[in-house]
């Protein structure tokens, strides 16, 4: 009895508030010291405090639970029925649907916000399109569904004076409702195919700029064609010395490729990215452009897109001046996976040409002397020529 | 088990396997051959690595919500994992694998099925135990195996392996890439050797119990949903866990024998490989596979078990039983043909993406018809609440939640902006992980007189019902958002991007929710061990409850035919049904001579 009475109901909450108080001024007088030089080892006070919090709420647990217990067997032994734990239920299901329901308004009207970015590329906007004709579809069956299956719960509680309905199948009602979902299905389907079919098209067709992404750990190397539009072969053993891409100067048309650090791309006009990978697989993610491609060694991958918001406009529309379109990797590549990014700008046409006068080409006049290729004073003579041109 | 206890609960405990001889201690709880101790076997492992899985999983998502901070305890828990406090960016990713791994194959795969295939198949169909004891004792020991050398690796000097549960080559073939692929992966590809030998043992006990040895009367159309659930599982187990089996012999080989099954054209730091000619894809189509079926795995037990917990709760049978046969059959045969969703955007060919995509949704309409099936079991029932019918509930509601967001994932266009963002985390871990580990529970609570011959604390059940639930929807329900603003998966810190800081504030969130439902674990846990030693008897009808937890559909059958309730049906209808079951009940099997069926006989 002595013990009982020492969890006595009135010290129990005055300990507990006394407990908090003084967890709280330590924890306080931790932060307040926190600008010293930071102590080896554990704050085992702290960890501590946390443990005996958690035991003590397991000990309000149970007491609680005591309580209702006891008072359970009272009403028992005075002849009444005790608490109704299945109506009490029941009261919670339909409580949960309500605050659930807000809670998950709430979290569109917020969250919803704050994601799915304005497509910035012309296939985007149809992937927009298919994703909120999916949104609603799936929005309305998931809110009947879930009205339906709580109600149901709290409406049909147990009772005393009600029997079950005895209903085994009723085929008309099943088959209306396989019917129904494989209609809306078949909808789907079809229209998803066709946008997919559309998007992955990346067949090489003339006036497509054809950009070289590789990836490897962890960084992305970029490669623009020159002004011969044609990016020249690579083969990995040539890796090495550096040639960080493996690119192969016996091809005529990499001697022109042009090494960048910033994938720029004009606006509205049809960008091909060849994606390469050199040690394990990673992933081309531009979220705004509603374009990803895995990186896959020894599998090139391509993807086509028109980008058609350049990034000047983006942060007018966003009202953030320092909003810079990204890639990044997608694809578990290793330790420093998470900071494995590229700025993607789009600019216009002028701005486009002007930046890419100003890029260097790989084979850099050191290069050419190593490889001895011949004619190699005419090549560039012919390159910047071609620049020139294109500038016109 | 005296023979006093016995006496005491009549008939309905039938322990025939032991009659006539002694078991020493070794081979009723250690090398036992009993169906029912290798369920509960199996039932305790799978807990204890769900509760390591579990806490894996608050250690990163601490690490998600608070990158910046510091936590000198974890160096003193983790050593050189936790250099000063935070967490190494390598073992996080370990930490992702692990818990994948753990959860998907140790928890709700041989947690489950092994559980509850072993329990319930020889009860339910009537047999005296499995087709092959002793395989059903290796199916174990495998198990254990596995799981022994999968937690080893946590103690192996680089650490568990770090690829990814999917454990895509090449990361996970180049020792030199990351920490995680030195020898924790090769302990992870053995563990998951044995592993499939368990499974498979397992798998193939179940199939040939369930065809061969069901009792008198008992034809494939009277089973329970369980079993036909238990059944298919185990058809689909043993048809595609080999498949994983050759991918990770062939990734052993490109690891430690310098083949090029996976690998082609690889430069890992500056040194060129002489790999040439293999396909990292390769590998993708034999994990997936696997793995696709195996979310089915993960799921189609828990829908059985659900059905059935439904069922009872709700005092009526299952709402068109046929239809949900049917249904599952149909998810069992689509769910070999969709494993190419997973692959829309890494390089398969996009042809093949819009076939798999058709395929992929097709698979929809057998889930909404178990779905509105389900509603409909509970439309004018008279629900009793107990632990197991919220947990099945719950599973309900987290399927309809899930699954209705794989129609934007199986949809190769959407797939293009979603693929391996949190909107993927938020999808599979509501559709396969909560709603499956909600099935599990609601099994547990169910049958956990059956088999401990105790009850549990109903109270301390609703208590981990509702704080897990909400926790789980907390957890998960603003990953989607997430992943729609294009945050990846498996990034170990979201400080890099000025695009995912603003979401720093939910992921602490997050974090928060998932410590609370972790910490309504403990609720279980206690209850479990607690009720296992000294809960209350299961004997005496428990007081306001009539509790047989076995077979609802038949039980409400017989009810009904106890009552004389049948005109409703027609005629035909009437007389088959009634037939076929009286055949069944009286079948000379002790489980279905239950008290509760004496007036109908």
């Amino acid at each position: 009895m002595a013990f009982k009475r020492l969890i006595d109901f009135k010290k129990i909450p005055a300990f507990f508030a006394a407990f908090m108080l003084l967890g709280t001024n330590l924890l306080m007088a931790q932060t307040a010291t926190a600008a010293e030089p930071a102590k080896p080892g554990v704050d085992w006070l702290n960890v501590g405090y946390y443990v005996l919090l958690f035991l003590l709420l397991c000990v309000s647990v149970a007491i609680i639970g005591k309580i209702l217990k006891v008072y359970d067997l009272t009403q028992q032994i005075q002849g009444k029925k005790g608490i109704n734990w299945n109506n009490a239920m029941g009261v919670v299901c339909i409580l949960f649907l309500i605050v659930g329901g807000v809670g998950a308004w709430w979290e569109f009207a917020v969250q919803g916000a704050m994601s799915l970015p304005e497509a910035a590329s012309k296939h985007g906007v149809k992937i927009d399109d298919m994703f909120w004709t999916t949104t609603v579809i799936t929005f309305i069956v998931f809110v009947i569904t879930q009205v339906l299956l709580f109600t149901f719960l709290f409406r049909y509680r147990h009772s005393e004076k009600r029997r079950a309905y005895f209903l085994p199948h009723n085929n008309t009602i099943e088959k209306v409702w396989t019917i129904i979902p494989a209609i809306v299905l078949t909808v789907l389907v079809i229209f998803g195919f066709f946008t997919w079919q559309e998007v992955e098209n990346t067949t090489n067709t003339k006036g497509d700029i054809n950009i070289d992404i590789t990836g490897h750990q962890f960084a992305w190397y970029l490669r623009y064609p020159g002004p011969d539009g044609i990016l020249g072969k690579k083969n990995f053993r040539l890796i090495g010395g550096g040639n960080d891409l493996g690119i192969d100067y016996k091809d005529p048309n990499s001697f022109d490729d042009l090494k960048a650090d910033t994938l720029v791309l004009p606006v509205n006009k049809s960008i091909r990215i060849n994606i390469f990978a050199q040690d394990v697989i990673h992933s081309v993610y531009m979220p705004h452009f509603r374009v990803q491609q895995n990186a896959v060694p020894g599998l090139p991958t391509f993807f086509k897109f028109t980008p058609t918001i350049t990034t000047a406009e983006m942060q007018r529309k966003v009202e953030d001046p320092k909003f810079e379109y990204l890639l990044y990797c997608n694809k578990i590549c290793g330790a420093t996976h998470y900071s494995m990014q590229k700025v993607v700008r789009v600019v216009t046409q002028g701005e486009y040409n002007q930046w890419i006068a100003k890029q260097k080409p790989y084979l850099t006049y050191q290069l050419r002397q190593e490889l001895k290729l011949a004619a190699a004073e005419d090549q560039k003579k012919s390159i910047s020529q071609n620049r020139l041109a294109l500038n016109n | 088990m005296s023979t006093a206890a016995v006496h005491d609960h009549g008939v309905v405990h039938h322990e025939e396997g032991h009659e006539h001889h002694h078991d020493t201690f070794l081979t009723k709880y250690v090398f036992s051959q009993d169906h029912k101790m290798i369920a509960k076997q199996f039932l305790i492992t799978g807990i204890t690595m769900a509760v390591i899985a579990m806490l894996l999983s608050v250690l990163f998502r601490i690490q998600l919500a608070y990158p910046e901070s510091k936590f000198p305890l974890l160096e003193t828990l983790l050593g050189r994992f936790a250099p000063e406090g935070r967490l190494d960016p390598e073992f996080y990713l370990s930490l992702v694998t692990i818990h994948g791994t753990i959860m998907v194959f140790f928890v709700l795969t041989a947690g489950l099925s092994g559980t509850f295939s072993n329990l319930l198949i020889p009860l339910q169909v009537g047999s005296r135990d499995m087709a092959s004891p002793f395989v059903n004792m290796l199916s174990y020991w495998f198990f254990f195996t596995a799981c022994v050398i999968m937690i080893s690796s946590f103690f192996v000097q680089k650490g568990p392996a770090g690829a990814g549960w999917t454990v895509y080559p090449p990361l996970s073939a180049l020792p030199t890439a990351m920490n995680g692929s030195g020898l924790g992966m090769t302990l992870w590809l053995i563990s998951m050797i044995c592993f499939v030998g368990s499974s498979l043992m397992g798998g193939i006990n179940y199939v040939s119990t369930v065809l061969n040895m069901r009792t008198k009367g008992m034809d494939l159309w009277k089973m329970p949903l369980t079993i036909w659930a238990f059944f298919l599982t185990a058809v689909l187990g043993v048809l595609s866990f080999p498949v994983l089996v050759a991918g990770v012999v062939l990734l052993i080989f490109d690891r430690s024998f310098g083949t090029s099954f996976y690998l082609s054209d690889i430069v890992v730091k500056g040194q060129v490989m002489p790999y040439e000619g293999g396909s990292p894809i390769l590998f993708q189509h034999l994990f997936w596979f696997l793995g696709h079926p195996e979310v089915y795995i993960v799921i189609m037990p828990a829908m059985g078990i659900s059905s059935e917990v439904m069922s009872v709760n709700s005092r009526k049978p299952i709402f068109g039983y046929h239809a949900m046969v049917y249904s599952l059959i149909g998810i069992t045969v689509l769910s070999f043909i969709v494993w190419g969703h997973h692959m829309f955007i890494t390089g398969m060919n996009p042809f093949l993406g819009g076939v798999f995509m058709i395929t992929t949704l097709i698979i929809a309409v057998p889930s909404a018809v178990k779905t509105f099936n389900w509603l409909a079991t509970l439309w004018r029932g008279n629900i009793r609440f107990t632990p197991a019918m919220l947990f099945a509930i719950g599973m309900v509601s987290f399927f309809i939640s899930g699954g209705l967001t794989g129609i934007f994932l199986g949809n190769a266009a959407l797939d293009i902006n979603l693929h391996d963002t949190y909107f993927v985390v938020a999808h599979f871990h509501l559709v396969m992980g909560s709603a499956a580990i909600f099935g599990m529970l609601a099994g547990v609570y169910h049958w956990f007189p059956k088999m401990f011959r105790r009850m549990m604390d109903e109270r301390l059940g609703y208590l981990h019902f509702w704080l897990t639930f909400i926790g789980a929807y907390l957890v998960f329900f603003p990953m989607h958002f997430m992943g729609l603003d294009g945050v990846p998966r498996r990034y170990y810190a979201f400080t890099e991007f000025a695009s995912m800081q603003r979401w720093l504030s939910v992921n602490m969130f997050i974090t928060w929710a998932a410590i609370m439902s972790a910490c309504a674990q403990v609720a279980f846990l206690y209850n479990f061990i607690h009720s296992i030693f000294w809960g209350k008897a299961y004997g005496a009808k428990p007081v306001g409850r009539q509790y047989t937890g076995v077979d609802g559909t038949y039980r409400a059958y017989a009810r009904q035919l106890a009552r004389r309730d049948t005109n409703r049906l027609p005629l035909a209808v009437r007389l088959q049904q009634a037939g076929g079951r009286r055949r069944l009940y009286t079948a000379n099997n002790s489980f279905f001579t239950n008290n509760e069926f004496k007036p109908s006989a």
